[in-house]
């Protein structure tokens, strides 16, 4: 099953250490060497971005970043996995490492289930 | 289910141990067969940890280096184990012969997780799928000790008792012992075909979840996807330790372009689509590119190529081809006749005598399905399917009526029973 993980938190004012960003490229590399990770990379701030929204009456808007919202969006992660809790524990290992090279760091992984052939017909799987 | 708790601490419910299990239990047997030098002991020890792990975590939670906690454990009972068996403690001693255990010095347990290209890993995997195993139990051992399932899981996805997949694998670790295989990698003269004997196992894996059909329990084509993973595995350590084959890519690139039409295989029924029927928007782009990339690295690594890159290179060109039509049928053509010299195999000649009526026509295709050994293919329905396609390319509809029901009447899959029976009466329509 696949799973997106998509990192977000407020962005603070200093770059993340160079020991953060060694230690989630060999956790990255570990987790893409056991065949769960298929695909990651990280997210510029919403400044270099846009929003395109749609009205009910069919107007479209498109905006230019940045977004007022406290919180960006950081990295996302794609892994493949047997179970949710598998998916939960790559994240949790990646998240723990933040606190362990960033002290006082926060933010949130959302874990989001991406629907898969699993998902429809007789083959469908019981959720994990 | 768990759920996130309050003191933030992280869940340790079965599942979250069960996903630790499958993140860590590769490398916690391979470190420990390294210990013990006897892979049997080593996966009856980490199933001694996880036994331990699913006793306490629940009540107090995953600790924050759990493989360091799996590997302690299993070492404190290696070594009681020992004290308390000195039976068990001379026959590891004998296999073990002059690597013997080292479990009571106390830099052996940093050393056993210190593997960090993984060598430790792919020795087991070279161990699990040894030659001296008959090829059941090299498949029973290796989803025991690499991917971590439980016996009744793998005796689901095999539909075979619990009993059965069980003494699979304890007969397996006996066959190592009694024959004295020692965990080592192989030596340079014999590396490429004991890599093949690896690719060999993962291979069946998949195609044992492949041929899983509707209805099936589902472990059965969760197989494929752990295939996969150990595929995508083998392909990273190899090119490690083994940085000029090309065949661990190869394999890789097979099974994540096989992989990627899973979802358009099936109609919404469960009826199989064959290739050319199959919604192309369905495929999995993703495992297309991951699929391609592999392919790129085969060609790259500079040795000779063999049937999986030569597989991989045909799955390529559909995953590639716009549309059905638009399908380069003379490169698969081409790459079916290298493919028919690495690997003569009946299943091989029959779709190169398809491949090759596609890119010059039902005539082409027939003449070399003429030339087919079909003695081993006695009983084999898609000798007269793929016979009955050919006949209604060249418009010979009635002849190729008589051979889907042939087919139809040979087949024990259900879901291709109806296929075949269905083109049968479709090419009897058009007679």
């Amino acid at each position: 099953m696949r799973y997106l993980v998509v990192l977000e938190a407020t962005q603070p004012p200093t770059p993340p250490p160079a020991e953060l960003m060694a230690g989630i490229m060999a956790l990255g590399e570990e987790a893409t060497r056991a065949g769960a990770m298929v695909d990651n990379a990280g997210l510029a701030p919403s400044a270099a971005g846009a929003l395109v929204a749609l009205t009910g009456d069919g107007d479209l808007r498109v905006t230019d970043g940045p977004f007022a919202e406290s919180k960006e969006m950081i990295s996302y992660a794609l892994y493949e996995t047997a179970t949710k809790a598998e998916a939960v524990e790559w994240t949790s290992r990646f998240m723990r490492l933040h606190h362990q090279l960033w002290p006082g760091w926060e933010g949130e992984a959302r874990v989001l289930k991406v629907f898969g052939p699993e998902d429809f017909g007789p083959d469908a799987a019981p959720g994990a | 289910m768990t759920g996130s708790t309050p003191t933030g601490t992280a869940p340790g419910g079965v599942a979250a141990v069960e996903a630790v299990w499958r993140i860590e239990s590769a490398r916690l047997v391979a470190g420990l067969a390294r210990l013990t030098g006897d892979v049997g002991t080593a996966e009856e020890l980490a199933q001694d940890a996880l036994v331990a792990a699913l006793e306490q975590w629940p009540s107090t939670g995953v600790p924050p280096n759990p493989g360091a906690w799996l590997m302690t454990t299993a070492k404190n009972r290696a070594v009681d184990g020992f004290r308390r068996d000195a039976v068990h403690r001379r026959a590891v001693e004998r296999i073990g012969r002059d690597t013997p255990p080292v479990v009571d010095e106390s830099e052996a347990l940093d050393d056993a997780l210190d593997d960090p290209v993984g060598d430790d890993v792919l020795r087991l995997l070279f161990t699990a799928c040894h030659p001296a195993l008959k090829r059941e139990y090299r498949v029973a051992l290796t989803l025991r000790c690499l991917t971590g399932l439980r016996t009744d899981e793998i005796a689901r996805a095999f539909l075979v008792p619990e009993s059965v997949a069980g003494q699979r694998i304890s007969r397996a670790k006996k066959a190592l012992r009694d024959r004295g295989v020692r965990f080592e990698m192989p030596g340079p003269a014999e590396v490429r075909s004991r890599l093949a004997g690896v690719l060999e196992v993962i291979y069946l894996v998949f195609n044992e979840g492949y041929s899983a059909t509707a209805g099936d329990d589902w472990m059965r084509p969760a197989l494929s996807t752990e295939a996969l993973r150990l595929a995508r595995l083998t392909a990273a350590l190899a090119a490690q330790s083994l940085p000029t084959e090309p065949e661990a890519h190869g394999l890789a690139a097979l099974l994540e372009l096989t992989q990627s039409r899973a979802a358009a295989r099936h109609d919404p029924d469960g009826r199989p689509v064959l290739l050319q029927h199959q919604d192309r928007r369905r495929w999995d782009r993703l495992l297309v590119r991951r699929g391609l990339t592999a392919l790129a690295r085969a060609h790259d690594a500079g040795g000779p190529i063999g049937p999986y890159t030569l597989q991989a290179a045909i799955a390529a060109c559909h995953a590639t081809a716009p549309s059905a039509e638009e399908t380069d049928w003379a490169r698969i053509a081409g790459l079916y006749d290298v493919l028919a010299t690495a690997w003569p195999t009946p299943v091989v000649a029959l779709n190169r005598a398809m491949a090759h009526g596609h890119a010059f026509g039902p005539g082409a295709g027939l003449a070399l399905l003429d030339a087919v050994d079909t003695a081993a293919l006695a009983d084999y329905p898609q000798l007269p399917g793929v016979r009955g396609e050919l006949l209604a390319m060249a418009g010979r509809h009635r002849e190729a009526a008589d051979r889907f029901a042939e087919a139809a009447a040979l087949t024990r899959n259900e879901a291709e029973r109806a296929l075949f029976t269905e083109r049968a009466e479709t090419a009897r329509g058009s007679a």
